[in-house]
Parts: structure tokens; sequence; C-alpha cells
């Protein structure tokens, strides 16, 4: 799709006049006839979905920061007020608040996605690592975030984060002080994470800027996971306007009736209580637990009896995505003829949920209520200790072992030699055919 | 061409050579100069720097008790032990990590009054007052035990609870930083 020609011709006098100075309409026209894979499915509408994510949580944050107040004194009743006294603030601080449950809920299955039909693999390994630094980039933003309101959890969350970056050894303490900026979390603190809040979405837009052009560049994967060789773009392709703009806008619909019914009706559903409290330096919570999408990685933290272990886990947990596309060593993209593969993907998938599961739980706390167990090393088997280190084992042997070995043993099923191909050979009339490519589309 | 012309084909070090590193390097230079002031001010300001002692009369706080202050952002516990508690952490001997008596602890003529930072040595939250398997404190974040010398005794923080800097001024006032 890098060879995509320009198809664009300027009508009028005043596009002619512009477009030999500025392009601009070329360029806008180039990207919304970009010839699109014309299989892909619903998994494929999360970009788009994401991409109005980021937008709402910029313009929302922005509209925000016009009435909050970044000072200890002040934060707290500060969105008080927006809630109380701005005119709908109640209104844009939830859909704020819920924002970032809802980015993370579409990164997350945007990257399944791309982890089932291969899009991490040759030629798209650029398009993957810029991914993968929006996402880390993505949990830094949603961090600062949630310390701005000055709750207890925002004020232990902060304290227990910072303290992870303290865990490094020689040089974690001067570290951990220059980042609170004093000895301890405070109003320097604060101020610079409302600072550095605003800053990284734009440095988000930024990577996505490159992210999509990575994506046009090396050209859009698909189901099939087949490349489309240039002879069949006609066949095997539609322009990206009109066909996915609707798709995608259907999709953005649907997406924004589960947001708007979090916000409107079940708007406190997935934050703590305890952030109404607020923030005591003196004083922490009795059960102190991170947002909903931070939580595998948390659990992951917790599982590693050592201080500085745990902390690496974690990272790594993160760090190991970015070295994916050289973990896997199978040819073949999408999981979709990998039979036993899709197999170990399923129980990453349940692995992932479980972490988060455990997370949220005491580790002490038993599995399975009065079933008789031992002490095994530091805590009893049946615990979410226990239970949280099977699941990071798997974790790290999904991307270490099982996609290495999985990659070079199994025997793939036959792919297709085209998009169109699967299609086709249904056995239907030609005619059939393409109408049912049409509806799949 | 001549070679000190600076011929690309030419291997040999050239003063275009020379010019270029020298460029670069003083491009580099010049980056990290302007670069540090802009880390370093994020580092503790005067005004944060300035808030480093505190005094606190402890006859305030009665025996059994436990009084928390803030110094430097921070809670400090000042505890005015039992002779049940003293009893049972001289008894214990150098526990902890790392292993230490409680006379190492405290100040002479006043074994009675602990004094120690209240942050968990895990990762900073605030111990509960006499919970735990060990008379002492019990962190709620991740479950650390202190015993009521405040040394670590099970739970995944590294360290005792740390003894700021402090000494008694006057009868029963202490200075603490």
């Amino acid at each position: 799709m890098s060879d995509h020609e320009s198809t664009y011709v300027p009508k009028t006098g005043i596009e002619r006049w512009l477009d030999s100075r500025l392009p601009i309409v070329r360029f806008g026209a180039d990207y919304m006839s970009l010839p699109t894979p014309r299989n892909l499915n619903y998994w494929w509408t999360f970009g788009a979905i994401l991409m109005v994510c980021l937008i709402t949580q910029i313009v929302t944050g922005v509209v925000l920061a016009m009435h909050y107040t970044p000072n200890v004194a002040m934060a707290f009743d500060s969105v008080e007020r927006i809630m109380r006294d701005v005119p709908g603030g109640w209104l844009i601080r939830y859909v704020h608040a819920n924002g970032a449950s809802m980015f993370f809920i579409a990164v997350y299955i945007h990257m399944l996605r791309g982890l089932y039909y291969g899009s991490y693999k040759a030629p798209r390994e650029i398009i993957w690592i810029l991914g993968c630094l929006i996402f880390f980039l993505m949990i830094a933003t949603a961090f600062l975030g949630y310390v701005l309101p000055w709750g207890q959890m925002s004020f232990w969350g902060a304290e227990v984060i910072t303290n992870l970056i303290g865990a490094i050894p020689m040089v974690g303490e001067p570290i951990l002080i220059w980042l609170r900026g004093g000895p301890a979390i405070d109003n320097a603190t604060l101020n610079r994470f409302f600072s550095l809040h605003y800053l990284l979405p734009f440095v988000i837009l930024g990577v996505v800027v490159l992210h999509l052009w990575a994506l046009h560049t090396a050209g859009q994967n698909n189901p099939v996971g087949v490349l489309i060789p240039k002879e069949r773009t006609a066949k095997d392709t539609l322009p990206f306007h009109p066909y996915y703009t609707v798709k995608d806008g259907v999709a953005i619909i649907l997406f924004m009736m589960m947001f708007a019914f979090f916000v409107f009706f079940m708007p406190n559903a997935l934050g703590h209580a305890d952030n109404y409290i607020p923030a005591n330096p003196l004083q922490t919570p009795a059960h102190i637990v991170p947002e909903w999408y931070m939580l595998p990685f948390y659990a992951i933290l917790r599982a590693i009896p050592d201080k500085f272990g745990g902390v690496v886990a974690m990272f790594a947990a993160i760090g190991i995505l970015f070295v994916l596309p050289w973990l896997d060593t199978s040819k073949v993209r999408s999981m979709r003829y990998r039979p036993t593969m899709k197999i170990f993907f399923v129980i990453f998938v349940l692995v992932g949920m479980g972490l988060g599961w455990c997370g949220a739980q005491l580790p002490d706390a038993p599995v399975v209520p009065g079933m008789a167990s031992f002490v095994l090393l530091d805590g009893e088997l049946n615990s979410y200790l226990w239970l949280t280190r099977l699941f990071t084992a798997y974790y790290f042997a999904f991307f270490l072992f099982i996609m290495p070995i999985v990659g070079l043993r199994e025997t793939p099923l036959p792919v297709p030699a085209s998009v169109s191909e699967p299609v086709l050979s249904g056995g239907a009339t030609p005619a059939a055919a393409v109408a049912q490519a049409e509806k799949k589309g | 061409m001549a070679a000190d012309q600076g011929d690309p084909n030419d291997k040999d070090p050239n003063r275009r050579d020379f010019i270029h590193i020298a460029a670069g390097a003083a491009a580099v230079g010049a980056g990290v100069m302007a670069a540090w002031p802009l880390v370093n001010q994020m580092n503790p300001a005067a005004d944060t720097l300035a808030l480093s002692t505190i005094e606190f009369d402890t006859s305030k706080v009665l025996e059994g008790m436990q009084v928390v202050i803030k110094w430097q952002g921070k809670p400090v516990f000042v505890r005015n032990r039992t002779a049940a508690e003293l009893q049972r952490v001289r008894a214990e001997g150098a526990v902890g990590s790392p292993a230490e008596p409680d006379s190492a602890r405290t100040k002479a003529g006043h074994e009675a009054i602990l004094v120690v930072i209240g942050s968990c040595t895990h990762l900073g939250c605030v111990p509960t007052f006499n919970a735990g398997d060990f008379g002492g404190w019990f962190c709620p974040c991740h479950g650390s035990h202190y015993d009521a010398s405040g040394r670590i005794r099970k739970g995944p923080a590294p360290l005792n609870l740390v003894v700021p800097d402090y000494e008694f001024t006057a009868g029963s006032t202490v200075r603490i930083g």
C-alpha cells in the first residue's frame, strides 16, 4: 500500500491553486482512498475507537484543566467544585474518568487482536513496537491523572508507584527524591504530575501519527494474514472511504453506547470509593488497589517475594511485548490457521483476566474457601499468592517458550493464497460469492 | 583532490573529519549543559529543603499509646511502650533486617520512647498501630509485620522501620532532623 498512487484530481480553481502550494487536500483524499483488505472483521474497528477515546480524553482534559487547581490545599475541593458548580462539570469529569477505563478496554482488545492475527509479524514490527510505546505512555498518563483529585487512592497510589522506582539499587533513592521533588509525596509532586499529565497525551498523539504512518506504509493486516500482491489489489481491497469509515462508525456508535451507559448510570462502578476521601498522608486505607486496568501488572509485582525483583518482573511483563515479533518463530501470521497456538492463545487471554482478578484480592486470602492446604515457601498453597505465581509463570512462558517452540513444531492448516479465496472456494457460484464477500466485508 | 581537503573515499582521518567530530561534540556538550538545569529543577526546592527539623514533647504520649506527627511530609511514630512490650522486645535480642537489639534503636535514658518513621520500608504505606503477629505494626498494603521495636519480622518489606536522626534536647522534648 506504500505504492498507493495519488488519484486525487483537483476540481475547483481554489483546489488547483492550493494543490500547487500546499497539497493538504490531496493528502487527506489519498488517505481516505487507501486500499483496505475487504475481509476485515469487527475486531479491526478498535483502532478507530481508540482514536475517538484519545480525542475524547484530550478535549475533556483540556476543559477540566480550566477549572482544576493543582495544589494540595485546593485540588480535592476544586474537583468537587467541578462536580457541583461548573455547568455540566459532573458530566465532563465522569466522561474523562470513565473515558480512561474505556480507553483501556479498547486497547486491550486491540492488542489481543494483533496477537491473534499476527499483526506484529514482518513487515509490521515497527507498527507493533510503536503501539507498545503508546500502551506504556497510556499507563503513565493514566497514573498521573489518577493522582490529581488528591483523594486517598490518589495519594497512596502515588506513594506506592513512585516507591517502585526507589527500589532500583544505588540510583533509586536520588531518582525517587527527584521525581517527588522532596522527601515525600507533597505539593511539589502534585504540581509536576499535573504538568506531565497535560503533556503526555500530546506525546501519545505524536506516536499515534507514527503508528498510522507505519501502518499505511506496511499495509494493513487482515484475518487471513496473507499479504495482498499488487496485481490483486483491485480484487482484494476496497477504498477506506466510504466502506470502512462507515463500518468504523457503526462500531464507534456501539462503543459509545456502552461508554454512555457507564457515564450516566454507573459512573463510579469502575472507580474506588476511597478516592472520595481527601488524601491523608498519615493514614493508609486498609485495602489499596490500583485501577482495574493495571491489576494484571500489579498482580505480577506482588507475586515476586523480592521488592526489586517484583519491579523488574512488572516492567518485564510490558517490556517483553516490544520484542514479541522476534519471539514468534511461526511463518503463518493468522492463528486462524494455527490450531495448536490458538489453544495457548485462549489460555493466555484467560490467564490475563485471572491475573487481573488476583490483583484485586488480598494475597493471603484462600482461593477455595475452607479447603485445607499446606504452606509452600512463604505462603499457603491455597492462596491468591500462589495462584498469581502460577498465572505469572504462564504469562512469561507464553512469550519465552510457547511462542518460539510451538512456532517451530506445529503443523499449520493450509493458508489460502489470497484474501478472497476462502470466500470464493466456498462452492457457491462466483456471483453469489462476491455478494457474500460484500456481506462479510 | 588532496587528502586534507576531505576526499570522501579517503579512509585516513583528515581535517574535514576533525571538524565533523568537533562540531558534533560541541552540539552534544551544549545539549547536555542545556538539559541539566531542566532536569535539576525537579529536585527538592529551597523551601522544601528548609523544612528540616521539628520539636516534639514526648511527655504528651501516654504509656501504651502512639502519636503520629508529620515531619518532612512523612508520618513519624512516637510510641511510649509498656513494660510488657519492652520486656518482650529485649528478650528477643537482635532480630529484624538488619538484626538489631532494641537498645540500638532508642536513646539511653529514654528506652520506653520509640521514634520511627511511619513508612513501611516496602512501598511506603503507613503501618497500623498495635496490629500484626508481633505486637508492633501491620502494613495493610502488602502484609508486612513489625514488632514493638519497629523491626521487620514477616512480609515483603526489606528493612526495619527507619529511626530518624533525633535527640532529646531538654527533658522529654525531642528534636527530629
